[in-house]
Formats: structure tokens, sequence, C-alpha cells
């Protein structure tokens, strides 16, 4: 069963899959008429050691995705393999307990991420505390005292409060956190867009040097795609909570498939005033259609500039086009395209 | 010089705290000519948006104090004039763009009775005549069904269609100087787009000169003529926005554009941050503000503060690298080369054919 799942759902299956989600969905109940789809059916894996980067935007259901992993949230629907384990419905204390331990995160906002009335080495051994009760209290010092010369912090700082940090530091903080109890899987959760830009590099630097030394894997949500491409190793576009392409990250940037990756890319302004003056931009009309209100068949068509009748009509399959690189748009289906009379888009 | 619309000199602002006077800003120098759009960057904390804020004498009075400093707008200093004449400037001939669309709406009131208070303050308009502009003003910034959503609320509008009425409301009466301060900063990258080409579309209709405040060097390259870069309340370099990409010569600029990823560099490379984080502004000393971070710092860096150095006719720097003492092996090659490439090398190459005296 749980090889025929990933067959059926992910792109490159495989032993060494840390993580593979099958058609997870989260729905919220706003009041008796209206379920906001927050995540509608998605499904990826993510292997040892490998970064995904999740980017859309604001409200595509990004963050839901991470917070549905790290279980802030119980996901309506859908499997998640984690690491052997199968994750479905409630789950027994025991594997609950594991995947705290294991699924760790990281916050967008160093301010309101840390409890300010705890010390940085309260913060960062509260999870010690949980999951290493037969730790001593001088062994959990001397950890912290570790983490923080980890992150680039010295143990001078172990005794302060959050308000003393800067804004990067207190990301570095919140990273040491995650680490404590070693984890093997951390949702960053747009952990630098709070940053200021000499201080992005810092901490992305960080990230990846963590990520050689102890083997983590990473699912990096984000909506700044520059920073995305250089962390990651492959990239989900999601749009109203479906991935519409999933490609590694230097494919997706050369040959963005979908009408909606094309647009986000083109939409980015790059700090090159030479290339800022010669490309073309693809400027999308009107917003992001309402979660609770999503519109017929593919999601995207009311603001995709190929749309066509099939597309208000029959939901595009998330299907591979090519190793590796899947979408799902109606322009890349040979069997629409000829019924709707037009010439297939090539890959 | 008579084409500058506003020049700011020499301006310095502090703030009243419990710690005593903390200067956000010290010394700043620009100057904006019609239709041309600057770009101020820099960090959170850079003073950056003070600067826009003290134009528009937007700063709280009771703890703000303007030591020294001229902000002259048309050839008049905005800093001497009464409460009741800067008010008949603002909005009309100035106005500003804020970053958040979210709170700079005023949430009871309808769109078009925001747009049309300017309208009937500024331009003596009847009500009649200020609706049918606010209409208009609507249309311009592209939202659709203008004449029902003049009745519509804040709270009816997405992040950016607000950002629309937002620059309806600062463009309707023509303002000379848009002040816009991070007004894609809350939005998402498809609707930023809209909202850059809307401005600059605007800009060209209405020769509006743009002060454009960020910190993404994405929209800086996409929109700006000429770039200051801001650290710890000065500018420490300025130029046109091909001088400051490419030949960029001070090792902050530098290093902005080197921390940022480039999207056709291998990722394997790792980037190159810089390192620490910005001053405090309260404990500035002598010594140039970015000595600390600074990979190319000599002795001379912790005491003095550089002077402003031109290093073309259009790029200025303050930096001790300039100085023509600094011994040339101690410049880093990517200044050195900047500078050969630079308008300066033509200079001196005639100053050295006209056997070393200037000409």
């Amino acid at each position: 069963m749980t090889h025929e799942l990933k067959e059926q759902h992910t792109t490159n299956a495989g032993q060494d899959d840390l993580l593979v989600v099958s058609d997870l969905k989260k729905h919220f109940r706003l009041n008796r008429k209206t379920v906001l789809k927050a995540v509608d059916g998605i499904s990826f894996s993510i292997k040892k050691g490998e970064t995904l980067g999740l980017v859309g935007e604001s409200g595509c259901g990004k963050s839901t995705v991470g917070r549905t992993l790290t279980r802030i949230y119980e996901p309506t629907d859908g499997e998640i393999h984690f690491d052997g384990l199968k994750l479905k419905g409630r789950l027994d204390g025991k594997t609950k307990k594991r995947i705290n331990r294991d699924v760790q995160m990281i916050f967008q906002d160093p301010y309101s991420s840390l409890n300010p009335r705890m010390t940085v080495s309260e913060i960062i051994s509260e999870g010690l505390v949980i999951h290493n009760p037969n730790m001593s209290q001088k062994d959990r010092e001397k950890r912290v005292h570790e983490l923080l010369q980890l992150v680039g912090l010295n143990k001078n700082h172990a005794g302060r409060y959050p308000h003393e940090f800067s804004g990067g530091q207190r990301q570095r903080i919140g990273i040491a956190r995650a680490l404590a109890v070693e984890p093997k899987f951390i949702v960053a959760d747009e952990p630098i867009a709070a940053l200021d830009v000499s201080i992005q590099a810092q901490i992305v630097n960080l990230l990846k040097e963590l990520q050689e030394e102890r083997g983590l894997t990473y699912l990096f949500i984000a909506h700044d795609l520059s920073m995305v491409k250089y962390i990651s190793d492959r990239i989900a576009v999601m749009y109203l909570g479906k991935i519409v392409e999933l490609a590694t990250s230097e494919e997706l940037y050369e040959k963005p498939l979908h009408p909606y990756t094309q647009a986000l890319l083109s939409a980015i302004p790059l700090p090159d005033p030479e290339k800022e003056r010669t490309r073309e931009q693809i400027i999308l009309s009107g917003d992001v259609p309402s979660p609770t209100d999503i519109p017929s068949g593919c999601r995207f068509r009311t603001r995709c500039p190929f749309a066509m009748d099939s597309c208000a009509a029959i939901d595009p399959e998330f299907r591979e086009v090519e190793p590796g690189h899947s979408v799902a748009c109606h322009l890349y289906d040979e069997e629409i395209m000829a019924k709707e009379g037009k010439e297939l888009k090539t890959v | 010089m008579d084409n500058h619309i506003l020049e700011v000199s020499n301006l310095h602002v502090s703030f009243k705290t419990r710690n005593g006077e903390v200067p956000a800003v010290r010394g700043v120098n620009f100057s904006l000519k019609k239709g041309e759009t600057l770009a101020i960057v820099g960090e959170s904390g850079s003073g950056k948006s003070v600067t826009a804020k003290s134009i528009m004498q937007l700063l709280p009075k009771q703890n703000t104090i303007i030591p020294e400093g001229e902000i002259r707008y048309e050839g008049k200093d905005l800093l001497k004039f009464s409460k009741k004449e800067i008010q008949s400037i603002r909005g009309s001939d100035i106005s500003m763009v804020f970053q958040d669309p979210m709170t700079s709406l005023n949430p009871t009131m309808k769109i078009g009775k925001q747009i049309m208070e300017g309208l009937s303050r500024h331009m003596n308009l009847t009500k009649k005549q200020a609706r049918e502009r606010a209409k208009e003003m609507l249309e311009l910034v592209g939202i659709p069904n203008a004449e029902a959503r003049l009745d519509a609320y804040p709270h009816q509008f997405s992040g950016g269609m607000r950002q629309r009425v937002v620059i309806a409301i600062a463009l309707a009466c023509n303002p000379k100087v848009l002040i816009a301060d991070e007004p894609t900063t809350a939005l998402d990258v498809t609707i930023q787009a809209q909202i850059l080409r809307l401005m600059r579309g605007l800009q060209e209709k209405m020769d509006t000169a743009i002060i454009l405040i960020t910190h993404d060097l994405g929209v800086v390259a996409n929109m700006a003529d000429r770039v200051a870069v801001m650290y710890a309340g000065e500018v420490v370099e300025q130029g046109t926005l091909d001088e400051i990409f490419y030949r960029p010569q001070h090792p902050y600029t530098l290093g902005l554009l080197r921390s940022m990823p480039n999207l056709d560099a291998p990722r394997t490379e790792p980037l190159i941050p810089i390192p620490g984080s910005p001053p405090d502004p309260a404990t500035l000393g002598t010594g140039c503000p970015f000595a600390a971070r600074c990979p190319y710092t000599m002795k001379v860096c912790h005491d003095h503060n550089p002077d402003y150095t031109a290093v073309s006719g259009t790029q200025a720097v303050r930096c001790w690298l300039q100085d023509e003492r600094t011994p040339d092996e101690h410049v880093p090659e990517v200044i050195r080369k900047g500078r050969q490439t630079s308008e300066i090398a033509a200079d001196q190459a005639a100053i050295d054919a006209a056997g070393g005296v200037p000409v």
C-alpha cells in the first residue's frame, strides 16, 4: 500500500524519502455555510538531506502545509509517511511525541516567536526538558552552550532575554531551539522575511551549513523566490491550496511550465538594472480568488492569459511531463489540447 | 540647479528619548528633479523613513529636533513654514504613499470620501466635481466599476486594491513630488508588479518626481533613475542606477549587492553576508559608522568619519578608500575596477594627457 501510494503520487519516490505526503487536505470551517480550503489535496515527497522550497503568494496555503506537517494543525484528510511512520487520522501518544521531536519549526517573526519572559537558556532547553527528562541540569546547560556556539552566538548570551537581541540574533535563537532536540526534519516558515537584506544572507548560510553538517531535511517556505532558488534543491509552487508545478530549482527557473509560475518568476524584480530594462514582464490581472470560493476547474483560470473552455470544466491533473518536472495545466495535456483544437505546448 | 524641485541639504533629525537625544538622520543631502525617481535604500533604522517624514513634517513635534538642515521645495525652505503653510503643501504639492495599506486608510470612511477629502481641501472643487474627479482617479489606478466602488469601505478591498486607493488619494491633487515609503513591501510579487507598473505609468503621464523608499534592490532596479544608499542616518553613497549597481564604490553598497543571491549563479557558491548588525544610533562614535562591519577597515576609519567625495559627475561616496592618501594596494580590486571604468578614469586620463594639470 505504502509503495503504491508513493508510486502514484510522487515523482521520484524511493527508499531515501524522509517524507511522503499524499493528497493532504486542510479545511477550516468558518461558519455553517463556508469552508475555507487552505490546502486542498497536495502530494509531494522530500528526500533525506534535501531542501524542498514551497513558494506562493499570501493565502495560497503554504504556511498551512508547514503547520500541518508539524502537527500544529490536524490534517482534514490525506496521508503522511514520515521516516517509516504512517500518520493518518488521530495519532497515539507515542507517535505524537516522536513527531514533536523529529519535526521542528523555525518561524517567520523572530519577535513574536520567542517568549519574552523566558531567558535564552530556558527557551532553548524547553524541548530538552520534555524530550530528555533524564538529562542532568549540568548536561543541559552544556548542551545549550554548544547550541549557542553552533548558531553563532556565545554562552554569555544564555542568561539574557529575547528583547536584548536584534532580529537576526533572535532568529539564531529560534534555530538553536529547533535544533536542541536533534530533529530530522525542519519546517522553516519564511525564516528570513522579517530580516534586513544584509542579515538574510547570514541566516541562509547558517541554515545551509547546519544542513550539511547534520544531514537535516528542510521544507523552506517563502515568497522571496530568489532566496528560495538559492537554498532549495527542488521547488513546489502553490496556488490557492494546490501545487501547480514542481521541479528542481534550476529547471523551474529555466523552464517554468505553468502560466502562474511564469508570471510569478517574471514578477520578481531582479537587482540588475540591465535585465530589468530588457526583459518582458507578464503582469497578471486581478487578485487571487478567495479560498472560500475556489473557481471551478483549474483554480488559476480566472487570472490565466491562456484560459480555454476546458479550464473551467476540468480540474487539471498534476502529472509528470518530464522526469522530475510535474505540472497541473491543460496546456501540456495532449487529449485536452486536441479537444480544444489547439497546439500542444511543447515542454 | 533650477530644475531641482526638491533639495534636501545637511538635514539632521534627532529624537528625544529617556536616554538623551538620539540622532536618526545625520547630515543627509540629496536633490530631486522633475519627473525623476530617486530611490533611497537602506536597512531598518538607517533613517530613510525619518528623512521622508521630515520632508512631509509628519514627525511628532514634541520629541523631534531638527537642529540643522534645509528642505527646499521649489526654492523655499519647508522647515521654516508655518503649520498652515505646510498643510497647504502636504497632500497637494507633495504627497505620500505609506507602506501598509491596511492602516493608512480610515476604516470607518467610504473610499470615495477619503479621496474627495484632499480634493475639496486643496482644489476648491464642489462636492459633485470632487466626486467626479475621485471616480476618474479610481479608474486611473485601475479599479474596475469605479462609480460603485466610491461607496465601498476599505475592508471590502484586497491589499493590492487598497494600495491602489492610497495611490489614487496621493495623486488626486496632481502632486509634483510623491514620496512612496515601501509602497509594495506588504504586497505579493504579482500584485507588486502591477503597482510598480501603475506608478511608472502615472509618473510618465503626470511628470511626478518620486522618492521611493525601499530595502528591495530588485524594486530599485525596476524603478529608479538615481539611488541614495543610507546607513546609520547618513547617505553613504549616491549615484545613477547603473553606477550603484555596476560600479559601487562604498563597501556597504557592495556588501548589499553581494549578499543577494544571483539567479544565474550556481547554488554551491555561498552568499557573502555583511557580518554583524547595524549600529545603535545612540552609541555612534566619531568614526565611520560602517567601520565595525567593513572588510576593508583602516585605522583612520575608527576615529574619523570620511567626507563626501565625488567620484563622477553623478556619483558621490563617503569612504576613506576614496581618499588619495589611501595606498592603492589597500583599495580592493572591485572598487578600483569600478573606478577605472567610471568617468573618473576618463577625467584622469585627460589630466594625465595634460601633463598632470587639471584641464
